[in-house]
């Protein structure tokens, strides 16, 4: 009956090569696809539904006592980080959000990635304390529990590692998950205080330029960013997701730069200096500068720009017989909103406007999605963002001549350069395996 | 929203002043020397801004290297478990090993985070005289100062690092 219902709306062709449908077959009720009823119902059939439904041993019982602290379902084990350092051999260590296993657009807590150099601090909030100094008109120092009493503000953002989609410097596409390649970039709704009204406070003196952050950490890691940012839209963030920030997120309080790399979010935050000078530290000076295929330098990169990624179908999610998928992913800008995001199916040739699932935030992930018809043949699937500023994320090709390639194949956690924004490429074969390839 | 637009601008006016979440900060800052805050405040600068008094050489540092540091980086700083701090492989490709000789811009930058950041295990616990002495240790193995050049406030600010003016702000406008 149900079909007979849906005849009456439009049908929507394929807008794009490979079976890609239009965005609008998402957005409202009543419009079919294009050879659903002729090929798709048909081709689909269900075994569910042959088979008699009775009640499991779940709908039989008395469930488990409610825990004070919920976590997934025991179903859900595998939709974890994966860890670069699982050890902690004496250094760095990353944990890797697996965005194939999550959609939506907020990054769940305790699944945001993270980067710790010197291991996660234990630290006590009740003595934590945060200086504010230098070239102020009053040096002031803040516990957590004086910062909690601030008036707050709440708002999504994306922290992105500079070095997040590392191994795409690789001469040759490595095999490997999106996980592996894009995990070291995470979305959250942080709350704290504007940087800004705690230097109207501190007051400035007229020749600072530049705020030297500190962490409590045991390297006490330390980046400079301009007092422009500061007053722009930098806070000291309190909370993440709702609940206090996670430990290897930089409890009790982190910087928060929206849109800039994420190294110079200092975590475990007990310090700010303002200066008129950078301090030209080790993670700015020699990390986080890239080298540029002429010998020279990238120094003060600090924006992660407009970038996206499928997530849905990626590398590891074979498809299991031709017919209906959604194809969906991320897109963020470190300068503002994403404004477009475009699908292919097939390597580039022609593409298909994505949906953008609102709201559409800045400096925060936006969920891209594009209905799919796969004929089973082979396709390479490719998002490509834009930005509201107008930037675009550039072709493959256009990156390289500027960035260039590392000499040899990294490895996936190794950080041959840094913030790269090209485009991702996934093909896959008439087996439904996917691949992941320049294209 | 609405009550705004119908309210007079005068009332609009006292109705924010009297709000403290605008008018004025909170006030919850507690005021605090720098003599108070000199235990925290380690940032060197590049023009040596924040170096602290003492000296050291390249001799004296190569005792402090063989105690705290040789374990991770390795006899005479080529890399052990971790980084090499001698050496200045050439940069051929965008993945080439950054050291110290090759790729540093500043020489205040060994100071900074050798003072802060090392040895990784007791961070902090170096006199500022055995950092001077490490940090003269490190250039001088890289041939960037002499072998009897004495580093302290006045000195270490001077030493040109050889790849200094290989860098490009990327983007001046955000600064």
């Amino acid at each position: 009956m149900t079909i007979r219902k849906r005849r009456c709306a439009p049908v929507l062709e394929p807008v794009a090569g490979n079976g890609l449908l239009d965005r609008r077959a998402l957005l409202g009720r009543g419009i079919m696809f294009a050879g659903a009823v002729s090929t798709g119902v048909s081709s689909s059939p269900t075994t569910a539904a042959a088979e008699p439904l009775r009640d499991d041993p779940w709908s039989l019982e008395t469930g488990s006592i409610t825990p004070a602290l919920q976590t997934p379902s025991r179903f859900e084990k595998d939709v974890v980080r994966i860890l670069s350092n699982p050890n902690g051999e004496p250094r760095t260590s990353h944990a890797r959000t697996p965005h194939h296993l999550l959609n939506g657009t907020i990054t769940p807590n305790s699944l945001h990635f993270t980067i710790n150099h010197s291991g996660i601090p234990d630290i006590d909030p009740a003595k934590h304390r945060l200086v504010i100094h230098g070239m102020v008109k009053q040096p002031l120092v803040f516990t957590v529990d004086s910062l909690a009493r601030y008036p707050m503000v709440s708002r999504m953002a994306f922290v992105e590692c500079a070095g997040n989609s590392a191994g795409m410097f690789s001469p040759q596409p490595l095999q490997a998950s999106v996980q592996a390649l894009h995990g070291l970039v995470s979305n959250a709704e942080w709350t704290g205080v504007p940087l800004s009204t705690l230097l109207e406070e501190t007051g400035i003196d007229p020749k600072a330029t530049w705020i030297i952050a500190e962490g409590a950490d045991s390297l006490a890691l330390s980046r400079s960013f301009p007092l422009k940012k500061a007053l722009d839209d930098a806070m000291v963030a309190l909370y993440q997701n709702g609940e206090r920030i996670m430990p290897g997120n930089g409890y009790p309080m982190r910087l928060l730069l929206p849109g800039w790399e994420g190294n110079m979010h200092v975590k475990f935050l007990r310090r700010l200096k303002l200066t008129d000078q950078p301090g030209m530290t080790y993670f700015e000076t020699r990390t986080y500068s890239q080298i540029l295929p002429n010998g020279k330098a990238y120094r003060f990169y600090f924006v992660n720009e407009v970038k996206s990624f499928i997530t849905h179908p990626s590398f590891g999610q074979a498809l299991k017989e031709p017919g209906y998928y959604e194809i969906s992913g991320i897109a963020y800008s470190g300068n503002g909103r994403v404004a477009k995001v475009l699908v292919s199916a097939d390597g580039g040739k022609s593409w298909a406007q994505a949906a953008l699932q609102e709201p559409v935030q800045s400096k925060a992930f936006t969920r891209f999605r594009v209905p799919w018809r796969w004929d089973g043949q082979p396709a390479i699937l490719q998002s490509r963002a834009w930005d509201e500023a107008g930037n675009v994320q550039p072709l493959r090709t256009q990156f390289v001549a500027e960035r260039g390639e590392a000499a040899k194949v990294p490895n996936v956690f190794g950080f041959a350069s840094q913030h790269y924004n090209s485009l991702t490429s996934w093909a896959i074969d008439n087996k439904g395996e996917i691949k992941h390839v320049y294209a | 929203m609405s009550m705004l637009k119908t309210t007079s601008p005068l009332l609009l006016a006292l109705a924010l002043a009297s709000h403290p979440a605008i008018a004025e900060p909170p006030g919850l800052g507690k005021p605090v020397s720098e003599a108070e805050i000199k235990a925290w405040d380690i940032s060197i600068l590049p023009d040596g801004t924040g170096l602290p008094a003492g000296s050291g050489t390249a001799e004296q540092g190569a005792k402090v290297y063989a105690e705290k540091c040789v374990a991770c980086h390795g006899e005479g700083g080529k890399g052990g478990i971790n980084a090499p701090l001698v050496g200045a492989p050439p940069i051929k490709s965008i993945d080439a090993t950054k050291t110290v000789a090759n790729f540093w811009g500043y020489s205040t930058t060994v100071f900074d985070h050798v003072r802060r950041a090392m040895p990784w295990k007791t961070p902090r616990t170096l006199t500022d005289d055995e950092v001077y002495a490490l940090t003269a240790y490190i250039l001088a193995q890289n041939k960037i100062i002499g072998d009897n050049d004495v580093m302290n406030a006045q000195t270490l600010p001077k030493v040109k690092m050889p790849n200094a003016d290989n860098f490009i702000i990327k983007f001046p406008d955000k600064i």
